[in-house]
């Protein structure tokens, strides 16, 4: 299982020095796969890592120094669009602020926060700005419009980066709800274009984003983000912001898988729930393939359980089944 | 993975591996010459899995994936397994090589100096450094030239070469049979036969060349020579490079450098005859 010797490497670098070949092979794999190769190279120092390992690593660390410089073109860029602070979400907040989080991490889309009652204008702006649809189908669209958390995703046509701008961090059909306006008035100004989250409230959207949300794909950098991000929290503060959006539990579920895989010294005890999500993120093999698919498909299929009332959820599935899309 | 091995093809070592025995086992013959890498660290892992939940075995159909993917990539049948494989590590090369500046491009090499030559896929430039291999230039591949980031010197990827359509007769007749692999037929780019390079090419495949001239080769025209202006190849080669915006200013250094230093010339040509003459020619007069 390369996934568990992922997490053992992340958390304890100096394991790295039991492996053999195709050991090397199954953790670079995997680290390749879970897109935690960058945060890797960096825990690992060069004196870790046998001479062909070394060059790959390197490459890992260049490519994520690259990953960060562009996100941060592409925030700036987007603040330029809008004429104003742009308030970043996840990995390219991360980078911004300089925090552990962000060391090595893969950067993807740029997801930004702004207010529900100023999507119109910032959709216009990022328009004007170059940014197109990503997608055609109008069921999409609209749905995406009624009830998601996000407009639909944007390219910009000439650089081909996406952007997703998030007005609340669930979708509106989800059970919890959380408090998007607290969210924005604690903001943490970084420079005069950019913002991120409070400390608390970072933890709030990635748990939100990995535990209420998800189907958990992607999910043991997530839970990387998460680890390192509970370093810089007020526990009291981070309690009263989990139940004012409505996740305690799933923070403190976070808390528990975060120590589990990535913490040191004593563990708490683990619920059979907390077992079974620590199933589906180990869920690869040496090759970096995804392994467990039934597991995985029962958590693909409670993302959306989670997601919209049952009626809906049957709704959208049908259109979408309909459309040729399939599961997994 | 059921079926698996590891190949190293001039700096880069793949791990490969698949659900079936065929295109292992053909790679495993093809690349018998090449040194033993087997229980090695790999830069890369190439997996050929199965298109779909049963078709493992039922019009067994190939899915090329690994350590970097694209998901939209069209699977292949498992006859055409062996191109499957040499795809999926071309692949791994385009999408994550950052140790050199990757041109899509051909290169032979003679007293220490590499020709180079790039053009759009049925330019020529597989069969010509094909042909130009077999008599007296030493092959250094038909898919990647790596471009050294610091030295300028151009590295080899010798891996097999393929051969499309036409292109293999005129090869075939010039080979001895056993350097030959078996004829794909139908592929997406047509019939395609891989030709594995000559013990020379293998022997020496970690041993760079200074880049003397470039060619921009295009197959099917009267012979005709045309100077090419440097603004004009550094916009071809970015375009022909699967990692220059990846590498950021070390790759723009790297290009710059080439393309300052190395003479460029458009060839066209109609025969490979005519073109092994206009090279040789070229060559002498520029290089």
């Amino acid at each position: 299982m390369s996934s568990a010797l992922l997490v053992a490497a992340l958390r304890e670098p100096k394991s790295v020095a039991a492996l053999d070949g195709s050991g090397w092979n199954a953790l670079i794999a995997a680290a390749r796969a879970e897109r935690l190769i960058g945060t890797l190279a960096l825990r690992i120092g060069a004196a870790l890592a046998p001479d062909a390992v070394r060059p790959i690593l390197t490459d890992a660390r260049l490519d994520a120094e690259r990953e960060a410089r562009q996100a941060l073109w592409e925030a700036d860029r987007a603040a330029e669009a809008l004429g104003g602070p742009v308030l970043l979400l996840k990995g390219t907040a991360y980078v911004a602020a300089g925090l552990k989080a962000g060391e090595g991490r893969f950067i993807g889309d740029l997801d930004i926060l702004a207010p529900r009652e100023r999507m119109d204008e910032v959709e216009a702006g990022l328009h004007a700005a170059g940014w197109e649809w990503v997608k055609q189908d109008d069921y999409d669209d609209a749905y995406y419009r009624q009830w998601m958390h996000e407009l639909p995703p944007m390219i910009h046509r000439e650089r081909d980066r996406m952007i997703d701008v998030h007005h609340t961090i669930l979708p509106l059909t989800a059970r919890q709800t959380p408090d998007a306006r607290a969210l924005m008035e604690d903001a943490v100004a970084i420079t005069d274009r950019l913002s991120v989250l409070s400390p608390e409230d970072m933890v709030c959207h990635s748990v939100a984003h990995l535990l209420a949300d998800g189907d958990l794909a992607g999910g043991l950098r997530n839970l990387w983000d998460i680890h390192c991000l509970l370093d810089n929290v007020d526990a009291e503060r981070l309690g009263v912001r989990a139940k004012r959006h409505g996740i305690g539990r799933h923070v403190a579920q976070a808390q528990r898988l975060a120590a589990a895989l990535y913490g040191g010294g004593r563990r708490q005890r683990l619920t059979v729930w907390d077992r079974l999500v620590i199933g589906r993120l180990l869920a690869r093999d040496d090759w970096g393939r995804e392994t467990r698919k039934l597991l995985r498909f029962a958590f693909y299929i409670r993302s959306h359980w989670l997601r919209m009332p049952p009626t809906m959820l049957a709704r959208h599935l049908f259109t979408k089944w309909r459309k040729g899309h399939r599961p997994v | 993975m059921r079926h698996q091995l590891s190949l190293k093809i001039g700096p880069a070592t793949f791990r490969i591996g698949s659900a079936w025995r065929q295109p292992v086992a053909q790679l495993a013959q093809l690349y018998a010459d090449y040194p033993q890498v087997s229980g090695e660290i790999a830069d890369f892992t190439v997996r050929l899995e199965p298109a779909g939940a049963f078709r493992r075995w039922v019009r067994p159909s190939i899915f090329i994936t690994g350590d970097h993917g694209l998901a939209d990539a069209a699977p292949m049948s498992l006859i055409h397994g062996l191109l499957a494989a040499e795809m999926g590590m071309n692949l791994q090369m385009a999408l994550g090589w950052r140790r050199h500046l990757l041109l899509h491009a051909s290169s032979v090499e003679k007293d220490g100096r590499a020709l180079v030559m790039t053009g759009e896929s049925g330019s020529g430039k597989s069969t010509l450094a094909a042909q130009l291999g077999e008599r007296g230039w030493r092959l250094m591949g038909d898919e990647f030239a790596l471009l050294d980031l610091v030295t300028g010197s151009v590295f080899p990827f010798p891996r097999l070469i393929s051969l499309k359509n036409e292109a293999i007769g005129v090869v075939a007749g010039e080979t001895p049979g056993e350097r030959m692999g078996p004829l794909l037929k139908g592929t997406a780019k047509g019939d395609i036969r891989h030709l594995v390079p000559r013990a020379d090419a293998v022997a020496r495949m970690g041993e760079g060349a200074k880049p003397a001239l470039l060619l921009f080769p295009r197959f099917g025209h009267a012979a005709e020579v045309r100077p090419v202006g440097q603004g004009e190849v550094f916009m071809r080669l970015t375009q022909a490079s699967t990692n220059y915006v990846a590498l950021g200013e070390s790759g723009f250094r790297a290009l710059t450098r080439f393309v300052q230093d190395v003479p460029a010339r458009a060839i066209d040509f109609p025969s490979g005859e005519a073109a092994v003459a206009l090279v040789e020619r070229l060559w002498d007069e520029l290089a």
